[in-house]
């Protein structure tokens, strides 16, 4: 049995004309939207533009990695070498020039062998990840968070590594796992996500710079939150972020993520994975807060987000969920994805994405059904305002194995103005009679006369929109730990700030 | 109170109201009585401040402040309310979430602090006893899957809610049955300080039987042609709006 179904909201009037901000202060506001929006001054040493083998080489070099990984390098540029730049989303993804990005920026190359402690560290970078929020000295953190740093292509900082190896945790950089560690990377690097996975996976595989490792032990309830908050600095880099987590029997770990970027006028390269693996009985919650910077008004500029994140649920009972709040970058491209191998493994992806101006987000999730009696839950939640395009595409698998497998999807999309589009695009993929699937989607729509009715109980108009999106993106917002979930409610104010006229 | 002086409002390029003076004074209860179309939504609506209505020519002053330099959020926390004459629904946004932040909006421009949690539920609980609310409408969204009394009756609560100095009621009497037109009425009657005025909007003397008017207002074609006292809704109710027309002629 075999189900695609495409559907489609769009509610866009083609108009030439911008029609005029009805008043001073929803364009004043509009255009302050993005807070991170500074740069850091800060020595960085910038390899040369252009992508060839000898960058892939000396990226590998500069790390200090061994000769199998180089191989793994090399192995997916030349197959990316004979890809094409895949075309099939609802995106308007522009050539990308990679001759003319720079594959490797390091903020710390002052010292030698990279930062070990605080004192180290250019004062610059402590105060970029003080203004973010992100305080790099342990005494100052969030409490229960540790935090892996990464700026550009290279990790700044992690903190609490040592309190962690206690329990025998390892959180770092990946580059420094590379070293450590070589062969619980190269037990489980590329096995989730394989070079030849896709276009962008091939060129991450190929350069990627820097991530996070984490491994949870057997039986370990990881103590603290862990996260890492990636930063996008120099001019005309590309960041390849790659992470790894492996949570191993009977585990738990919750981990954070979050982005920010400088306003720049050229689309800024962010082509990341992220792979999980999951045995028996252990549990992974991964959240992403994703502010990349979005562009300007008008469409220029923005972080160009092309992520491949997937989870393989190898053991029996093992659990994983997604939930992201995505409000950043111009264009969005990202299917974090569950594959359920292990008997009775269960998957969550609750997603919420937003895009105002002149943003495009294609974005959703695949669900692969291997094993018997497993479950996945599918909430997405889309906001589109302005001239936004905001797509929903999620695959939900069921192998022939699957006996007993479940999925529920629900997908909504809320709309805001007539010029932005909305649109859903479930397949879904049965190969065994006994699985249960259901699918339900909505499309509604902020009207004026819902603004005033708020507006006469003495709400104002940006309150009112907060109110309704918040109330809207709830079930969704729930589900990020605490800190996050704060920080998730305030950005979705700020980022449609300015969109209801 | 409320002045209205030589008010000239349009929609589009359609010019609804024509010259409108009206003066309200504190504790009194206008009622406005008129033919479809003759402008009575179009008042009330400019007297909030809907931007879907424009005003050309005249003045409102509300307590000595000019409302129409007003946004119409400033309106409603300085006091003045509309009853809808069809309430929206506001999906997603709990009625408890919806009247925490009107509340607070309204304290904030009296510089009072924000409630309390407790005593905002304490005042909700009180407050829908008034209008004997069901408690389950409030665990829902705003008017979602409400019927057509149900929002009316949710109205006249946000009013006890928000407490405001003066109201509008705009049809509140129409799609309520002669029970619920009672609680409705019992309940704004209930709300009445000897400071609040009002001004009813409606085609019937029904309601009127309930909530006692001191003026009655006559609006045609954007314009009020005959004032009066409770006598001359009852004369309106036997013999309609013709002879009215005629004197005009």
């Amino acid at each position: 049995m075999k189900n695609n179904n495409e559907q489609q909201n769009n509610n866009k009037e083609r108009n030439n004309e911008r029609p005029q901000e009805k008043n001073e202060f929803v364009r004043s506001v509009a255009e302050k939207m993005y807070e991170f929006g500074f740069t850091t001054d800060v020595h960085t040493e910038i390899i040369d533009k252009g992508l060839n083998e000898d960058v892939v080489r000396l990226i590998s070099q500069k790390k200090g990695e061994p000769e199998w990984l180089l191989q793994f390098r090399l192995d997916a540029y030349r197959y990316w070498l004979t890809q094409q730049q895949p075309e099939w989303g609802h995106v308007h993804l522009p050539e990308i020039d990679y001759q003319a990005i720079s594959y490797y920026a390091d903020p710390t190359a002052k010292s030698k062998k990279g930062p070990e402690t605080v004192d180290e560290i250019d004062p610059e970078l402590m105060k970029t990840f003080d203004k973010l929020g992100i305080p790099l000295e342990e005494r100052l953190a969030l409490s229960g968070t540790a935090v892996d740093a990464v700026m550009d292509s290279v990790s700044v900082k992690t903190t609490f590594k040592e309190k962690l190896s206690e329990k025998g945790i390892i959180f770092c950089s990946i580059s420094e796992a590379v070293k450590q560690y070589p062969d619980l990377v190269r037990q489980y690097l590329g096995t989730v996500v394989p070079p030849r996975d896709n276009y962008f996976a091939a060129l991450n595989s190929a350069v990627f710079s820097d991530g996070s490792f984490v491994y949870i032990p057997k039986n370990t309830r990881c103590p603290m939150e862990l996260s890492t908050y990636f930063r996008i600095n120099a001019r005309n880099t590309g960041q390849f972020e790659r992470t790894l987590i492996v949570c191993d029997e009977g585990s738990y770990v919750s981990y954070l993520e979050g982005c920010t970027a400088p306003m720049r006028d050229e689309n800024q390269l962010h082509a990341a994975i992220v792979e999980i693996v999951i045995n028996d009985h252990a549990e992974v919650k991964y959240s992403t807060v994703q502010n990349w910077y979005p562009g300007d008004a008008e469409g220029k500029g923005g972080v160009l987000n092309l992520v491949t994140k997937r989870g393989d649920l190898r053991g029996v009972n093992s659990k994983l969920s997604w939930t992201q709040v995505e409000t950043g970058s111009a264009i969005t491209w990202k299917y974090p994805s569950c594959v359920l191998r292990g008997d009775n493994s269960q998957a969550e992806f609750y997603s919420v994405a937003v895009t105002n101006n002149h943003q495009e987000a294609d974005t959703g999730t695949k669900m692969i059904h291997l094993g018997k009696n497993t479950r996945s839950t599918i909430i997405s939640k889309g906001i589109s305002a302005g001239y936004s395009e905001n797509s929903y595409r999620g695959l939900v698998r069921v192998g022939k194995q699957a006996d007993g497998a479940r999925n529920y999807s629900s997908c909504d999309s809320l709309l805001l103005g007539s010029n932005c589009g909305a649109h859903t695009f479930p397949y879904m993929d049965i190969h065994n009679n006994t699985a249960t699937v259901e699918h339900e989607a909505t499309t509604s729509k902020i009207n004026e006369d819902q603004l005033f009715y708020c507006n006469q109980r003495g709400i104002s108009t940006e309150e009112a929109v907060g109110l309704i999106v918040n109330g809207y993106a709830k079930d969704v917002i729930n589900k990020l730990p605490m800190e996050f979930a704060v920080e998730a409610q305030k950005l979705l104010n700020v980022s449609l700030e300015g969109s209801v006229g | 109170m409320l002045q209205i002086k030589n008010l000239h409002a349009k929609v589009g390029d359609k010019e609804i109201l024509k010259g409108i003076n009206l003066t309200i004074n504190d504790g009194e209860i206008h009622a406005v009585m008129g033919t479809n179309g003759a402008g009575k939504s179009t008042l009330s609506n400019v007297i909030v401040g809907n931007p879907n209505y424009e005003v050309t020519e005249g003045s409102i002053l509300f307590n000595g402040q000019d409302l129409l330099q007003m946004s119409p959020e400033e309106r409603a926390q300085a006091g003045v309310f509309l009853s809808f004459q069809a309430p929206v629904e506001i999906p997603g946004v709990s009625m408890t979430n919806f009247m925490r932040a009107a509340v607070n909006a309204r304290r904030q421009a009296l510089g009072k602090e924000p409630l309390k949690s407790t005593d905002f539920l304490k005042l909700m609980r009180e407050k829908r006893k008034l209008v004997e609310i069901d408690q389950k409408l409030m665990n829902r969204s705003v008017n979602e899957g409400f019927s057509g009394g149900e929002r009316k009756r949710n109205e006249i609560f946000q009013m006890a809610m928000l407490d405001p100095t003066f109201c509008i009621l705009d049809e509140t009497d129409s799609g309520l049955d002669v029970d619920a037109l009672r609680i409705v009425a019992d309940g704004f009657n209930k709300l009445r300080t000897a400071e609040t005025s009002a001004i009813v909007i409606t085609h019937y003397q029904r309601l009127l039987d309930y909530i006692r008017p001191d003026f009655v207002h006559v609006l045609i074609d954007g314009r009020i042609v005959k004032e009066g006292t409770a006598d001359l809704a009852r004369q309106i109710e036997e013999t309609g709006f013709d002879w009215i027309k005629e004197e005009l002629v």
